[in-house]
């Protein structure tokens, strides 16, 4: 049992410099919302967001100084998240593309039909 | 002459408050093996009533047309998330797990009786669903049929996310005890291959279920507040609600189909007395499938309106989740080869397990074919192919666990010869069932119908007379266990002369699991260096 | 070999060999339990995701009616609160329990104001129509479908509040154990899986943040 009679004690600055960091990050990431930067502001956001979390999950939950497990746990949270996220979008955002395609192909490859010839309901005129 | 010994778990105390507050792994096992019993029948009656249904063409033979939706639907949700689910893992996985690792007990004792209060909270909701309403759309719950029709859909997906979270508890704590409470010398490496394949079980659980509990959640908000977001005519989008749900669910068929593989592993090599053909590759290929099980779920939705590339990576993907359940029967036939194979009822349903889970492996591939599954998708083909591998995989695994492990909980041993019958019965009951339904698949035969045309009346026959045959022989089955339990011949600590750890404790073992703290001195299959003699008299 | 069960420690139960791997199997179990967590949210992050990125006018139009004032004061509040935690922890560390009943209370102060200021963020949406699905009943928002944005953020602010509440319940128990001596240095597992909750929690909100309040 001496294994767990001698907690590790973090020094009392550690904690308050991490918290005086993450408070300093809010106010960053506050401001740069306030400024166009396109489509770098969602990624900046991200970013900030993500190394507040990292501060937290290493000092304040100890990751750094625990079992690897424990962060390996930790990382594979996130992995199947992003795993769950990215299959689905890769879907939900290239819905009907196959169309696009198979219009490409027709297009390129013959010419069906004379346009002039098929307006409207009127297709008596061209060849498929 | 064997004994029963007077000092075992079982005797350590008296009442049903015992049994009910019991922190012991082995009593809270025998908790949930009788509470899945129970539904395992009620599922058992409702697919009975769905074959009585579809025995001839006539609408309404058996039942009304309208019910007919509520009974596949209730034997597709009791089946899987009441039975099948926390079959193998909460039953065995309880009661072996620990015995084999040499521990005195889980991780987590009064989380392990929590899981079992959750489970019976969560069956009792969907029991309140049976009967105030019901729900017909089928165990997927597909929006937006689930979110606009007037039935009990809320308490039923409620006892899916209580009993997810029931099951999220099993895995959890499987898991701890496999990192943590290991008897000395036992290695990674020398754990046996039950406890590799709960623990890539508990891995499934741990990180599939969540997404089930948040998914009929969002379902319910759905349904009371109408959040829009599964509602197309609100700029929702029904497809998402697969995604979410095939997430947990295809991972869900590897909680299902991963401990039984981790019982075949036990039993075949028990019952060939040789060690195990490629030990590494089957653990390691329990963990393949967990990871790769991940990447697939879309391969269920390939006709739902999912953009095609995500169908073809998917289609792609599912491809290699095969690789490792082929390393695991390849290695599997390898052990019994010049292996002295004792033909016990363990091993003939091991034999079982070994070629209808082949079959619906290999259906499977069929399946995921993505243009193959265009035709065949929502046919009888598909109904047969998912039982091949839940019950003739699951299942079938199931009961090769519990007549090799029978004899270590009770102490006793049940009259095999009408175990081998019964075996045969189920054997050929489930073939005649489900080849029958491959065929009317094969020939177009769409799935949830409550009637169909005269051409598919045979083998719809066919298939109804199996079915009978598989309940008898699973009812002679309940039959003779019980009967064992009360009756049987005490068999002994050893009765097949296995190595793993739960074999050198007495039977039923005693409350603490053992009586001096065991180590592990050798692998759990090391035949050719140990041999242990079976306690079993003839 | 075992030890007898006298000089076993109280809080040591029967199934482990000493308290080194009790802990360790505590939190180990508390990692896992978080990882269910990550994913449950994950859920609610993978709606956000896909909707944000079918409607992004939607979503940076919808994000302007959100307070970015009151959404920051509570990431400051909830930052602060996660130090406190950290510190009641490190107090019992040093077996000072007087301060860790102190930091423990600070902490719950702050999960209250956290809750206080939601409240006013929640009335004032209420009082808007800007409400999820079907009881939304604002205009003013241009671009399609804008039910589905408060229908996400009310899903999950929603739960993350739910999480706050849970957190409010375990801090008081650990405070009235505290209370008890239950805890010292040799024992304040309890004590250190609360916390590691309580991080996780705020950590859930550092990203509920930027993803709710400062879209662009
Ligand atoms: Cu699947």
């Amino acid at each position: 049992m001496s294994e767990h009679s001698t907690p590790h004690v973090l020094p009392l600055r550690v904690y308050l410099g991490i918290g005086a960091i993450l408070l300093i990050f809010t106010i960053i990431t506050v401001i740069a919302a306030q400024i166009d930067l396109g489509f770098l502001n969602i990624v900046i956001a991200l970013a900030i967001a993500t190394t507040k979390a990292l501060l937290v999950a290493f000092f304040f939950m100890h990751l750094y100084y625990d079992n690897k497990l424990l962060f390996l746990i930790f990382a594979s949270s996130i992995f199947f998240l992003t795993v769950l996220i990215s299959l689905t979008m890769f879907d939900t955002l290239r819905r009907g593309d196959i169309y696009e395609i198979r219009d490409i192909n027709i297009e390129q490859d013959a010419i069906i039909y004379d346009e002039s010839s098929s307006v409207g309901a009127d297709t008596s005129g061209t060849n498929h | 002459m064997n004994t029963i010994p007077e000092q075992n778990f079982l005797t350590a105390e008296k009442g049903l408050k015992s049994w009910l507050t019991t922190l012991d792994h082995k009593r809270i096992g025998i908790l949930y093996l009788i509470s899945i019993t129970f539904f395992f029948f009620v599922g058992g009656l409702f697919a009975l009533m769905i074959r009585l249904e579809l025995m001839f063409p006539q609408d309404e033979f058996f039942i009304k047309l309208d019910d007919f939706n509520q009974v596949f639907t209730l034997h597709g949700v009791i089946m899987i998330f009441l039975v099948i689910i926390p079959s193998v893992p909460a039953v065995l996985g309880n009661f072996v797990l620990p015995l084999q690792l040499g521990a005195k007990d889980v991780a987590f004792p009064r989380l392990n009786l929590a899981s079992w209060y959750l489970y019976m909270f969560g069956a009792s909701f969907a029991l309140f669903s049976i009967f105030t309403g019901g729900v017909d759309t089928g165990w997927t719950f597909y929006a937006p049929y689930s979110t606009t029709i007037d039935r009990s859909v809320i308490s039923m997906t409620m006892a899916v996310f209580i009993i997810g979270f029931s099951s999220i508890f099993t895995g959890l704590n499987f898991i701890v005890t496999i990192h943590k409470l290991r008897a000395p010398g036992m290695t990674w490496f020398r754990m046996p291959l039950f406890a590799w394949s709960i623990y890539a079980t508990g891995i499934l659980q741990v990180v599939a279920t969540p997404v089930i509990g948040i998914t009929v959640v969002l379902l319910v908000l759905e349904r009371l507040l109408g959040i829009g977001i599964f509602d197309p005519t609100m700029g929702g989008d029904p497809v998402l609600f697969q995604h979410f749900f095939w997430f947990y669910s295809h991972p869900a068929v590897y909680i299902m189909i991963l401990p039984g593989m981790g019982i075949i592993s036990e039993t075949i090599t028990a019952m060939a007395h040789k060690n195990i053909f490629g030990y590494k590759a089957i653990a390691y290929s329990s963990l393949g499938i967990a990871f790769t099980s991940f990447l697939v779920w879309g391969h269920h939705m390939f006709v739902s309106g999912q953009s095609e590339f995500a169908a073809m990576v998917f289609s792609f993907l599912t491809f290699f989740v095969a690789i490792p359940s082929a390393i695991k029967v390849f290695n599997w036939i390898a052990t019994l080869y010049k292996g002295s194979i004792s033909l016990d009822t363990p091993m003939l349903y091991t034999f079982s397990f070994l070629i209808l889970f082949t079959i619906g492996g290999l259906t499977g591939l069929f399946l995921g074919t993505l243009s193959v599954n265009v035709t065949l998708s929502d046919t009888y083909f598909v109904v047969a192919h998912f039982h091949y591998v839940m019950m003739g995989g699951s299942i079938i695994a199931f009961l090769a666990g519990l007549h090799y492990w029978w004899p270590k909980i009770w102490g006793r041993m049940y009259n095999e010869k009408l175990a081998k019958i019964a075996c045969g019965m189920v054997f050929v009951g489930f073939n005649v069932t489900f080849i029958s339904q491959f065929l009317l698949g094969l020939k177009g035969m769409p799935r949830r119908y409550a009637t169909f045309t005269s051409e598919f009346a045979q083998l719809n026959g066919f298939s109804s007379w199996g079915a009978f045959l598989l309940g008898a022989g699973l009812l002679l089955t309940a039959i003779y266990l019980i009967h064992a339990v009360y009756k049987g011949k005490p068999a002994g600590n050893n009765p097949w002369g296995a190595l793993t750890l739960e074999w050198t404790t007495s039977s039923p073992p005693p409350h603490n699991n053992f009586e001096k703290s065991p180590t592990a001195h050798y692998g759990p299959y090391d035949f050719d260096k140990i041999v242990v003699e079976s306690t079993l008299d003839d | 070999m075992e030890a007898s069960y006298s000089d076993r420690p109280k809080h040591l139960a029967h199934h482990f060999a000493e308290s080194k791997q009790q802990y360790d199997s505590a939190k180990l179990g508390m990692w896992l339990f978080l990882l269910t967590e990550v994913l449950l949210f994950g859920g609610l992050f993978l709606a956000y995701s896909v909707f944000r990125a079918w409607y992004p006018e939607t979503f940076v139009n919808a994000n302007k009616e959100l307070n970015v004032i009151l959404g920051g004061l509570n990431t400051i509040v909830l930052i602060t609160s996660s130090v406190t935690m950290a510190l009641a922890i490190r107090s019992i560390q040093l077996d000072r329990k007087e301060a860790t009943l102190k930091y423990l209370f600070v902490t719950l102060l702050f999960a209250f104001t956290f809750l206080v200021i939601k409240y006013f963020e929640y009335s004032h949406k209420f009082h808007e129509g800007q409400l999820p699905g079907k009881f939304y009943t604002f205009e003013g928002i241009d671009g399609t479908n804008p039910h589905i944005f408060f229908s996400v953020y009310f899903m999950m602010t929603g739960l993350h509040g739910l999480h706050i509440l849970g957190g409010i319940g375990v801090i008081t128990w650990m405070m009235i154990r505290v209370r008890k001596n239950e805890f010292s240095s040799q024992y304040y597992t309890p004590l250190e899986l609360t916390g590691l909750y309580w991080h996780l929690v705020d950590m859930i909100w550092i990203y509920l943040f930027p993803m709710l309040y400062l879209i662009r």
